[in-house]
């Protein structure tokens, strides 16, 4: 079973509003800004570790972006992945997910026979969720979005998604892309020891000239979306504040939203 | 890379650093230096008092024929033979688009035995529905789905197309765009037109919730884009509106059917929708124990709501998952929130933050959620939350409604 983890290192957005809170200068200060492995990660990673101790093979991490990401591999390494891949080169910056799931495709052929991929679900940076399905569609494989269990019997899987008016259960063969949710499992928490020893793993780092990719579909030429422009929206709340006993401050809700429009 | 900083203009002044939403400038012999991780947003040109940022963005390799393109086209999302709200909500969106385009709004309607639904789609101001009925598509899976409605966009060659940012939406949506090899946009909160151009414009949210971005998709077709369900107003219907139904057959490819649907559980009706309720009454750490949710249950029935939670009652088992609100749970927006002993970390602020009204009830003056609530209330959640609970049940029961 090899099973190829397409993870993300995102910046830790709840320390982006601390540093917005305290400077109250609209803009996002660019210091202290901790990198980290996207959440929705950890819970892909965590489950091809499960799956391989189950079912035996390898986990492989892919990972695209710039040298520090490998950070976010180490981390994964360190949760008992076997090897990781960095995507790094100049030429595939400014992609959006279009390119990047191109790119990724590109990777995963070079990588060579895989039974799953794995993904979480959105990355907490851009929230977008579009770079798996893309990746399945330029692979050519089915693809399970917002999966949150996973039984693998032979070269079938059955998968439980989540979704809005409950959960689906999904027969699947392999191969297959699957992107997962929180509460598939509880990832494991590296000790210090694993981090040594993801250390010693080693990262192999491709750039350009190692894949074979059409370059006009890379980087920031590959790329149909533009970021015409970011700003920071207003905050417009900071109502008022009541402190009454319970039953007056019961009173007052009731008026405050009947005011609204809401109990009416 | 298109972006270069003109070192002869460039006075060192370091404007432009803290505008980075991405913190790639710094200064560097007092010339400002770009470093990894740029995405060309631009911020930056925009606040340099000396012109001193220049950006070329380089023709990526077009869709062929783009003068082709032209109207909107909204995925109308059934489930069970019933429209989702986002469906309409979409065509309320896609009509104002359209008419500024001066061009037709066709809405695609894929299922088994939903011809029914087409009068709804014109009454929400559907021009013409493109209808996909067969058995392989009566419940969604991503390839008949794909396969089908991509060609229905290629046939009929709409300049925008726009899907709801649900489960189905965020599925079937970036596997149509990476076939047809366009830009897709997710989760917008707004869709303007360009003067000039005619282009789309699509404002979301990004990082969180932290910063808000205009993208745009020039130079490919079609424009795509999920919107985030409850942002847009659903159109009022109007029963008397025609159009033009166009039946497409055999499009879902059977041999396609790499999965299988096994069966479908459909949750207790208390966890429904959360995404789509109009009230969500939600609970945090405060609650104490998971017992202690049925406080919270009795005021959303009342309420006629949906009970959410925050990562730490969900982290303690109190509530599964999918009741989760927050960053690696759900976002909704309803028109009313109630926060019930939740402190308000950032995690569970950018899940909300989008609410109409926001009621925050803790015994902490400290708490974050204070700050960003229309009403805040401090107090002991285990007696304002049923004190309320009666003020509601009494209003609703019988009293003249107050306005």
């Amino acid at each position: 079973m090899h099973v190829i983890v397409c993870v993300k290192q995102v910046p830790d957005t709840a320390e982006i509003k601390k540093v917005q809170i305290n400077a109250d200068t609209g803009t996002i200060v660019r210091e202290g800004i901790p990198s980290i492995l996207n959440p929705f990660d950890e819970y892909a990673v965590e489950e091809a570790v499960r799956i391989r101790e189950k079912h035996g093979g390898k986990v492989t991490l892919l990972s695209m972006g710039p040298a520090q990401a490998e950070d976010a591999l180490i981390k994964g390494l360190s949760m008992g992945a076997d090897e990781a891949i960095l995507l790094c080169d100049r030429a595939f910056a400014g992609s959006d997910t279009l390119a990047t799931a191109y790119t990724l495709s590109a990777a995963i052929k070079k990588i060579g026979p895989f039974d799953l991929i794995l993904c979480g679900q959105q990355a907490i940076d851009g929230d977008t969720g579009q770079v798996g399905p893309g990746l399945a569609e330029n692979l050519q494989i089915p693809q399970v979005t917002y999966v949150n269990r996973i039984e693998i019997q032979g070269q079938e899987m059955r998968v439980r998604r989540e979704v809005e008016s409950g959960y689906e259960d999904l027969e699947c063969g392999l191969p297959a892309l699957l992107a997962v949710v929180k509460g598939i499992n509880e990832p494991r928490i590296p000790a210090f020891s694993d981090l040594a020893e993801a250390m010693d793993k080693g990262i192999r780092t491709w750039a350009l000239d190692d894949l074979m990719v059409d370059e006009s579909r890379i980087g920031l030429k590959g790329s149909p979306t533009w970021v015409m422009g970011i700003w920071t929206p207003e905050v417009k709340r900071g109502g008022q504040i009541i402190s009454d006993a319970p039953e007056e401050a019961a009173q007052k809700l009731a008026v405050f939203l009947s005011q609204r429009g809401i109990l009416s | 890379m298109g972006i270069r900083i003109l070192e002869d203009q460039c006075t060192g002044c370091g404007n432009c650093l803290p505008s980075c939403p991405f913190g790639c400038l710094e200064l560097v012999e007092n010339k400002a230096v770009i470093r990894e991780g740029c995405t060309l947003c631009g911020a930056c040109q925009e606040v340099c008092p000396c012109e001193a940022i220049s950006i070329e963005r380089e023709a990526a390799s077009a869709t062929s024929g783009i003068e082709k393109y032209r109207g909107v086209l909204v995925f109308a999302e059934q489930h069970r033979g019933r429209l989702k709200d986002c469906a309409l909500e979409l065509l309320g969106a896609g009509q104002k688009l359209a008419g500024t385009l001066h061009q037709e709004l066709a809405a695609a309607l894929l299922g088994s035995e939903v011809e029914a639904l087409c009068p709804i789609l014109f009454a929400h101001g559907a021009d013409k529905v493109y209808l996909l009925e067969e058995e392989e598509l009566e419940q969604y899976r991503t390839e008949p789905y794909a396969d089908a409605l991509s060609g229905v966009i290629t046939q009929y060659k709409p300049s925008v197309v726009l899907f709801g940012a649900t489960t189905t939406g965020r599925d079937l949506a970036p596997r149509i765009a990476a076939r047809l090899r366009t830009g897709l946009t997710a989760d917008c909160t707004g869709l303007e037109i360009e003067d000039q151009t005619g282009l789309l414009l699509q404002i979301r949210p990004a990082f969180g919730g932290n910063i808000m971005a205009t993208i745009k998709c020039a130079s490919h077709r079609p424009q795509m884009a999920t919107v985030r369900p409850k942002v847009m107003k659903k159109p009022v219907p109007d029963l008397s509106r025609r159009g033009e139904m166009i039946r497409i057959d055999g499009r879902a490819n059977s041999k396609s059917l790499r999965t299988r649907i096994l069966q479908i559980i459909e949750a207790a009706d208390e966890m429904v929708n959360l995404e789509e309720a109009e009230i969500v009454v939600s609970g945090g750490r405060g609650l104490e124990k998971a017992e202690n949710f049925h406080l919270l249950e009795e005021l959303a029935s009342v309420l006629g709501g949906a009970v959410g939670a925050s990562r730490a009652a969900v982290d303690a088992g109190w509530k599964p998952h999918p009741f989760q609100v927050g960053q690696t749970g759900k976002t909704v927006c309803p028109k009313l929130y109630i926060a019930c002993g939740i402190s308000g970390a950032i995690q569970h602020l950018v899940g909300m933050q989008t609410s109409d009204i926001v009621v925050a009830i803790n015994k902490d003056p400290e708490a974050p959620i204070l700050k960003v609530a229309d009403l805040g209330i401090v107090g002991d959640l285990f007696q304002v939350v049923p004190a309320f609970t009666r003020v509601v049940r009494k209003l609703k029961g019988g009293e003249t409604p107050r306005k």
